[in-house]
């Protein structure tokens, strides 16, 4: 709760700024707990009602904590001509879970984002910081079994 | 820092030329997004490194930069004075670069090679991609470091804004009005009629108006935005100040996706280093006139790149459009007269106010010396994307034609394809085929053909893209995006994508297409914001010039650009060679056959995943 305070604080605890709030919350605990949307009520006096309206409005919000590793997949334009459907297929055979999940082992989550502004190096995917581009079906295996060894440089 | 007055800009314009001068070459490293993915951070250090272990650094610069518009081909490396341009840059490249840099010669494997001679070519001018454009927003991209202030003041930042210090209020809007400037954020309303509606009203009503920036930037295959932010954040900031001078705000709003965090870092850099230097605060360049700019971050909301719904989200709220009237610059951010351009819009100011009205006005199409109305002055920054040979970023003048674009600057459809649609505008926009080619791109052509302008997304289509398919990834992306406040643009997002959806499972039925189209109608007449009144606008325009694809799917329950899954299968030809590497990769195991042999597909057990069509080197993957 400590850290929640110190970013309700960051913020000036100015409920313009609740947004912003939440999501330092949301990088924080990789989800929103309800403790912390209590304290972010107390202090700013923005109605729960309302940051709940928020959390479920805005994408970057989740109630149920993501994966160590967000994986997200583009389906902005440039990224579908060049066949990011069959990406997201990969994604979803591969780790057994569709879009909004997490794996049970709590390592991947797998979003799909609108466009991650790389458009040349369509299809673009991120998984965790790392950005790739031009990425193949057959490379997904391989991405993935990267990341489970621990390497994800 | 000391916080500095106008005339300071002058000497510290002279005193960074001089120091730069003092340097034989610099070596401008690409730092985009787009280029840090490919590693250009390290090439960067690698560089430094090498160069001070052999002595050199005190005459060979580095220089991080913004994005350059040419990602696919990253790291990008161009060396100034001379521009010359190497592409694909590798570590292991740079000991290589620098000898042939010693002795003015290239290294020829990283040059850039013309798609039609064979050639190399060294200068990025003569480079066809880059030649033919026309930079004013991007004007400094991939030429000043983003986060050294002093270099953006050397390539003349904010001698705009002490240039409008000097006039008066009406003066300058004048100025915006008469360049014929129209917004580029997608609406294309003229900016100066915007600043003079939100000037008037708020000294009728005696109050604080507001400025805000859209960066947003939610067109999906548009990252324009991302890369003015990138390359040169302190035009952004000056076209605010300028613009903030104009109307007599006080505030300014930063609104940018979280998807591009390398863009707000630059921003914030770049905002706080002019605070530091007295260029936004109190007494701004010594004069009475005050500014400051917040940045917020958008949380992953389409809807909230339309004004109203941005308005909502910066106040802490869920990003729900408005009705409109009143506009915002009549009532917007608390109720206050509110100015909202895109980074694009903003980025063009300076430049309008240092070069003049005039100059900008002559470029474009069209008169606008009556009316902004009767034209499209300037250039437009598009990014041209999918399938096309040169993809980028790319500012031309308004009303060169899309075949010039494509084909000139974009060097046309790679690997033998043909040419099937270009769509701009967002996922409003449409898509038009070959037969429109020779259309001018300004914002009325566009619209007339049944697309837009939009923001400058311009995503080109080759033959093995279905159109029906496209139409259901926009109206899927839409109805997804709608913020459901209203019930046209909400159900009537829902109806399409169902229709669409059984069409490309080969459920279509007769008279579906009728009633998408009847559909269309109801929302563009019913709905509240522009996000359902142009929802329609992809599936109209593939109907319009794509019909025959739709009737192929209705009636014959084919794709015939090999697409949706449901109508199309995967099969081996002739040129099979039995190298087996299909078998292998086919996670369902459904390839067999020995080596050497030609092998053969179990319809059964294919999912469609695509593997076998991309690792097979011989063209024997048949979709159909
Ligand atoms: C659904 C929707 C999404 C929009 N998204 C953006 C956006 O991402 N960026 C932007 O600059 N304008 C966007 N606009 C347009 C804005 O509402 C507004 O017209 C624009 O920011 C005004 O700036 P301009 O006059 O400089 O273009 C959007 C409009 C709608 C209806
Ligand atoms: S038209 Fe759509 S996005 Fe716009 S207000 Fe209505 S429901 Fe929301
Ligand atoms: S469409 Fe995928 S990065 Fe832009
Ligand atoms: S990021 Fe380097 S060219 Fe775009």
């Amino acid at each position: 709760m400590e850290k929640v305070n110190q970013i309700i604080q960051k913020w000036n605890t100015d409920p313009d700024f609740v947004i912003e709030m939440m999501q330092d919350i949301q990088d924080e605990f990789r989800c929103i707990p309800r403790e912390a949307l209590e304290e972010v009520t107390l202090k700013t006096k923005v109605p729960l009602a309302r940051l709940y309206h928020i959390v479920t409005f805005y994408k970057s919000f989740s109630l149920t904590p993501r994966g160590k590793y967000e994986i997200q997949v583009c389906i902005g334009t440039a990224c579908h001509v060049k066949g990011a459907p069959l990406i997201l297929d990969s994604f979803t055979r591969e780790l057994a879970i569709q879009i909004g999940e997490t794996t049970s082992d709590g390592l991947f989550s797998l979003e799909g984002v609108r466009c991650l502004g790389c458009c040349s190096l369509a299809p673009v995917i991120t998984i965790g910081d790392n950005l790739y581009g031009d990425v193949k079906v057959a490379d997904v295996p391989k991405l993935l079994a990267k990341y489970k060894e621990g390497n994800n440089e | 820092m000391n916080r500095i007055q106008s005339g300071d800009l002058n000497n510290i314009r002279e005193k960074r030329v001089h120091e730069i001068k003092k340097f034989k070459a610099a070596l401008m490293v690409c730092a985009g997004t787009g280029c840090v993915s490919a590693g250009s951070f390290k090439l960067k250090d690698l560089l430094e490194k090498e160069l001070k272990e052999r002595n050199l650094d005190n005459e060979y610069m580095v220089v991080p930069t913004g994005c350059n518009g040419f990602c696919a081909q990253g790291p990008i490396m161009v060396i100034q004075p001379d521009g010359i341009f190497y592409q694909k840059v590798k570590p292991e490249d740079i000991p290589e670069i620098i000898n042939k840099l010693i002795e003015g010669k290239y290294v020829d494997k990283l040059l850039y090679k013309d798609i039609e001679t064979g050639n190399y070519i060294p200068k990025m001018e003569n480079i066809k991609f880059f030649g033919k454009q026309q930079l004013i927003a991007l004007r400094n991209k991939g030429i000043i470091n983003p986060e050294n202030i002093e270099d953006a003041i050397a390539r003349g930042a904010y001698n705009s804004l002490a240039k409008a210090l000097e006039m008066n209020q009406q003066d300058i809007i004048d100025e915006v009005k008469r360049s014929g400037i129209r917004g580029r954020g997608g609406g294309g309303f003229p900016t100066g009629v915007k600043w003079e509606i939100a000037f008037k009203t708020s000294q009728e009503k005696d109050v604080i108006p507001y400025i805000i920036c859209n960066a947003d930037e939610g067109d999906p295959g548009a990252f324009m935005d991302r890369s003015i932010v990138e390359a040169d954040p302190h035009t952004v900031i000056e076209g605010m100040l300028i613009g903030a001078k104009a109307i007599g705000a006080s505030e300014g709003f930063v609104y940018i996706r979280k998807e591009y965090p390398l863009a707000l870092e630059r921003l914030e850099i770049a905002i706080s280093q002019a605070e530091e230097m007295g260029l936004l605060g109190k007494n701004i360049l010594g004069s009475d006139f005050d500014f400051d700019i917040k940045t917020h971050r958008g949380a992953g909301a389409f809807v909230c790149g339309e004004e109203t719904a941005l308005i909502s989200s910066i106040q802490g709220k869920a990003g729900e459009p408005r009705q409109k009237p009143p506009v915002p610059a009549i009532s917007g951010l608390r109720g206050k007269p509110t100015i909202i351009n895109n980074v694009e819009t903003w980025a063009n100011i300076p430049v309008i106010l240092d070069k003049g009205a005039g100059w900008f006005a002559d470029i474009g199409s069209g008169d606008v010396s009556d009316s902004p109305w009767n034209g499209s002055s300037g250039t437009k920054v598009f990014s041209l994307v999918g399938n096309i040979e040169h993809t980028g970023l790319v500012e031309i003048p308004m009303g060169i034609t899309l075949h010039e674009i494509i084909y000139d600057i974009g060097g046309g459809i790679p690997n033998g394809r043909k040419f099937k649609a270009v769509q701009t505008g967002g996922p409003s926009g449409g898509c038009l085929p070959a037969s429109h080619l020779d259309l001018s791109v300004d914002f009325d052509s566009l619209t007339k053909a049944g697309s837009m302008m939009g923001s400058g997304g311009m995503i080109v289509m080759d033959d093995k893209t279905c159109m029906v398919d496209v139409a259901k990834y926009f109206i899927s992306f839409l109805k997804d995006e709608s913020c459901g406040k209203c019930t046209p643009c909400r159900e009537g997002l829902i109806a399409l994508y169902q229709i669409l959806d059984r069409i490309t499972k080969g459920e279509g039925k007769n008279g579906d297409i009728e009633l998408m189209e009847e559909i269309s109608q109801t929302m563009s007449l019913a709905s509240l914001c522009a996000l359902g009144q142009t929802a329609a606008n992809p599936v109209l325009s593939t109907i319009k010039y794509f019909r025959d694809e739709y009737e192929a799917h209705i009636k014959d329950k084919k794709c015939p650009a090999g697409v949706c899954k449901e109508l199309i299968s995967y099969s081996v030809n002739d040129n099979c060679t039995g190298c087996t590497i299909c078998s292998k990769k086919c996670p369902v195991n459904a390839i067999s056959g020995k080596v050497k042999e030609k092998h053969i597909i179990d319809p059964e057990l294919c999912i469609k995943c695509n593997v076998c069509y991309e690792v097979c080197k011989f063209d024997a993957i048949e979709v159909r």
